[in-house]
């Protein structure tokens, strides 16, 4: 019998990709040192689904999510190589002003802290539909109907009294729903969600993910959730890539991933975190730092804290390969590791 | 906190200083050695005629006595007699009030003018070629002394050009106005270099916010992002700076006061302190404290216009 993920996975599969990373290198110049903090990424997102993007502080979640958007500032950013292609088009090389076209109207964004995501000195209402006035010609009275009904799809109660006031009146998590509001004004076809709970109380973290999962079941758009929580991805995602030193380590649909896991990395995230049930109650950190990312060691980065390491892996890239159907993993011992239990 | 509680608690914040500065301003003058009425009669008067002076003018009173006539008198809108010009203080501080302040807003209008645009484009094209231009200019600008300046204005606006009048202050509304260009302009050209530097530091302080990235995120172009969402925030450390300078333009002011034969508080204070014109010297410092904190208060409620957060606090 096959499992019902394993079905989704089919489904999803059979879709047709929307957003299509390649071969992706960003590097940020600091004086003499280059930080990679984007390495040979490549990630194939299909219309639809809802593909979660974890690792640690650092692992370049972040700066893939701004590299769709073109949102890094140049320099001291640079892509250093790859393509990214969005509906056809292709990101990199388009001119400024037809990527100003794109960004809240195709692509969206919701950001990290709400309360440096809105404008202080600007009304909520009047930030929340300022990409539809500037790109569609809104109305300004239009326009402030238009954020009452997009501040009530996002939960907030009484929008019409509220749609005036300032982020300060907000709490974080209202906040939030207004910079969620903003971001799916446009009617985008992707938002990139970049850690939309991390900033937020734990009770206040499932409603807003509840109602991101919410939105996207009600308009069918693509979602990239960015998170360093495995719980927050395991509830809301369809695939998950796990990042680690600016790579993907293994890209696989999430309950593969929680099951079999076949990288390392993932294997020892998923020991580092506690379970509900209470098997396996001792925690098992992760020993060991990060590389620093101006000084990537040769071969797989994760060698220094790895207990499968073997020689061969310091020898030279570890590229993704797809170690079982929709499986990907960027391990030699990609198939050792699948046989040990969590 | 509402819009009315927050100008209210504003007025009466100024009150203390008001008294503090009256208090600095009336002792610091009677501690300058040199005797106002020895002055006023050139040294030739008997000392009979001396003491009936004193008396009159009250010099002969315990010091707290003294301040104590001021204060009353100020809080009556009296503010004594000029001992050199024999006239009300009040009156000759009164009709040279107004030409000064003028002169003060005028002079801030066209720094402001100067300052926006450059600093703008400097903020958006910093480190390039723009921006090392305008910066230049501003050093430059801020090293001449305003008296030099004012001189080259007058030379090549005045006297080559013949477009603007070099002294005096004019009769109506617009020939004042007329008059007042080259002046402003002068204490213009000193203050908007201030300005310009920091109003771009604070412009590409405030690009760093994640505000603006959300911004560019929506896909607005790079100069609604610098208009809408980065001036105005950057506005706020400006405005304090400008009302600082204001203030400090205020006794700034005299030599170009001087250069331009203009009838304004400044040149009245100069003569007045080298005459010992001690009520005339007092009447002006609370007039100074006055127009400083007037200035400030505008800042504050400016600060409340920009930023409504200023309320909550």
């Amino acid at each position: 019998m096959v499992a019902p993920e394993q079905i989704a996975a089919d489904n999803a599969a059979m879709k047709p990709s929307i957003l299509e990373i390649e071969d992706l290198v960003v590097e940020f110049h600091q004086g003499n040192k280059v930080v990679r903090a984007a390495n040979h990424v490549s990630l194939t997102i299909r219309q639809g689904e809802t593909v979660g993007i974890v690792g640690e502080s650092g692992s370049g979640k972040s700066v893939l999510c701004r590299s769709i958007l073109r949102l890094l500032p140049s320099p001291p950013s640079f892509v250093k190589s790859g393509r990214i292609t969005f509906a056809g088009r292709d990101l990199l090389s388009l001119p400024e002003t037809e990527m100003q076209e794109i960004r809240g109207a195709d692509i969206a964004m919701v950001f990290q802290n709400p309360m440096n995501a809105l404008n202080p000195v600007w009304p909520i209402g009047d930030q929340i539909t300022e990409g539809e006035r500037v790109h569609r010609g809104l109305g300004t009275r239009a326009a402030r109907t238009r954020a009452v009904e997009l501040l009530k799809r996002v939960g907030i109660p009484s929008p019409e009294m509220r749609v005036d006031e300032y982020p300060h009146q907000w709490s974080g998590g209202m906040v939030q729903r207004a910079v969620i509001a903003m971001a799916i004004a446009g009617g985008p076809k992707l938002i990139l969600a970049d850690e939309p709970t991390t900033a937020l109380d734990v009770t206040i973290q499932d409603q807003i993910l509840a109602l991101l999962m919410d939105l996207q079941a009600a308009t069918g758009t693509t979602l990239i959730l960015v998170s360093h929580d495995m719980a927050v991805v395991a509830e809301t995602c369809d695939r998950v890539a796990v990042m680690y030193a600016g790579r993907i380590m293994e890209l696989a649909p999430t309950a593969d991933v929680f099951a079999h896991p076949r990288h390392p990395y993932s294997l020892g995230l998923l020991r580092s975190i506690p379970r509900i049930d209470g098997k396996g109650q001792r925690l098992e950190p992760i020993p060991g730092q990060p590389p620093s990312l101006s000084e990537l060691p040769a071969g797989c980065p994760f060698m220094p804290r790895c207990s499968f390491a073997s020689p061969a892996c310091g020898t030279s890239d570890v590229p993704l390969r797809e170690v079982a159907k929709g499986h990907f993993s960027a391990c030699i011992k990609a198939e050792e590791i699948a046989a040990v239990a969590l | 906190m509402n819009l009315l509680s927050y100008i209210v608690s504003r007025l009466l914040q100024m009150i203390p200083v008001v008294i503090g500065v009256s208090l600095v301003a009336f002792l610091a003058i009677h501690l300058v050695p040199g005797d106002p009425v020895q002055l006023m009669m050139h040294g030739r008067a008997t000392p009979e005629t001396l003491q009936a002076a004193h008396a009159k003018l009250g010099l002969d009173q315990p010091l707290l006595v003294q301040y104590w006539n001021f204060i009353r008198n100020a809080a009556t809108g009296s503010l004594g007699t000029s001992i050199i010009q024999n006239a009300d203080v009040g009156k000759i501080v009164g009709e040279r009030l107004l030409p000064t302040v003028l002169l003060l807003v005028t002079s801030a209008v066209f720094a402001i003018l100067i300052a926006l645009p450059l600093s703008i484009i400097a903020a958006r094209r910093s480190d390039q070629l723009a921006d090392h231009v305008i910066r230049l200019l501003g050093i430059i600008g801020f090293a001449m002394p305003p008296f030099w300046v004012g001189i080259i204005l007058m030379l090549f606006f005045g006297i080559y050009l013949d477009w603007f009048p070099i002294s005096g202050y004019g009769r109506s509304f617009g020939d004042r106005m007329y008059h007042l260009v080259l002046p402003s302009l002068t204490i213009a050209l000193f203050l908007a270099p201030i300005l310009i530097q920091s109003l771009r530091a604070a412009i590409l302080d405030v690009m760093t916010a994640e505000y603006i990235t959300v911004a560019r995120a929506k896909g607005l172009g790079p100069w609604r992002v610098l208009i809408k969402h980065a001036l105005r925030n950057a506005l706020m450390p400006v405005t304090t700076i400008l009302a600082v300078n204001i203030g400090w333009l205020l006794s700034g002011a005299v030599v170009v006061e001087y250069l331009f034969s203009f009838p304004g508080l400044g040149s009245l204070l100069v003569r007045a302190v080298g005459q010992r014109d001690y009520p005339v010297i007092q009447g002006l410092s609370l007039v100074f404290a006055i127009l400083v904190l007037f200035v400030n208060l505008l800042a504050d409620l400016s600060y409340m216009l920009i930023d409504r957060r200023v309320l909550k606090a």
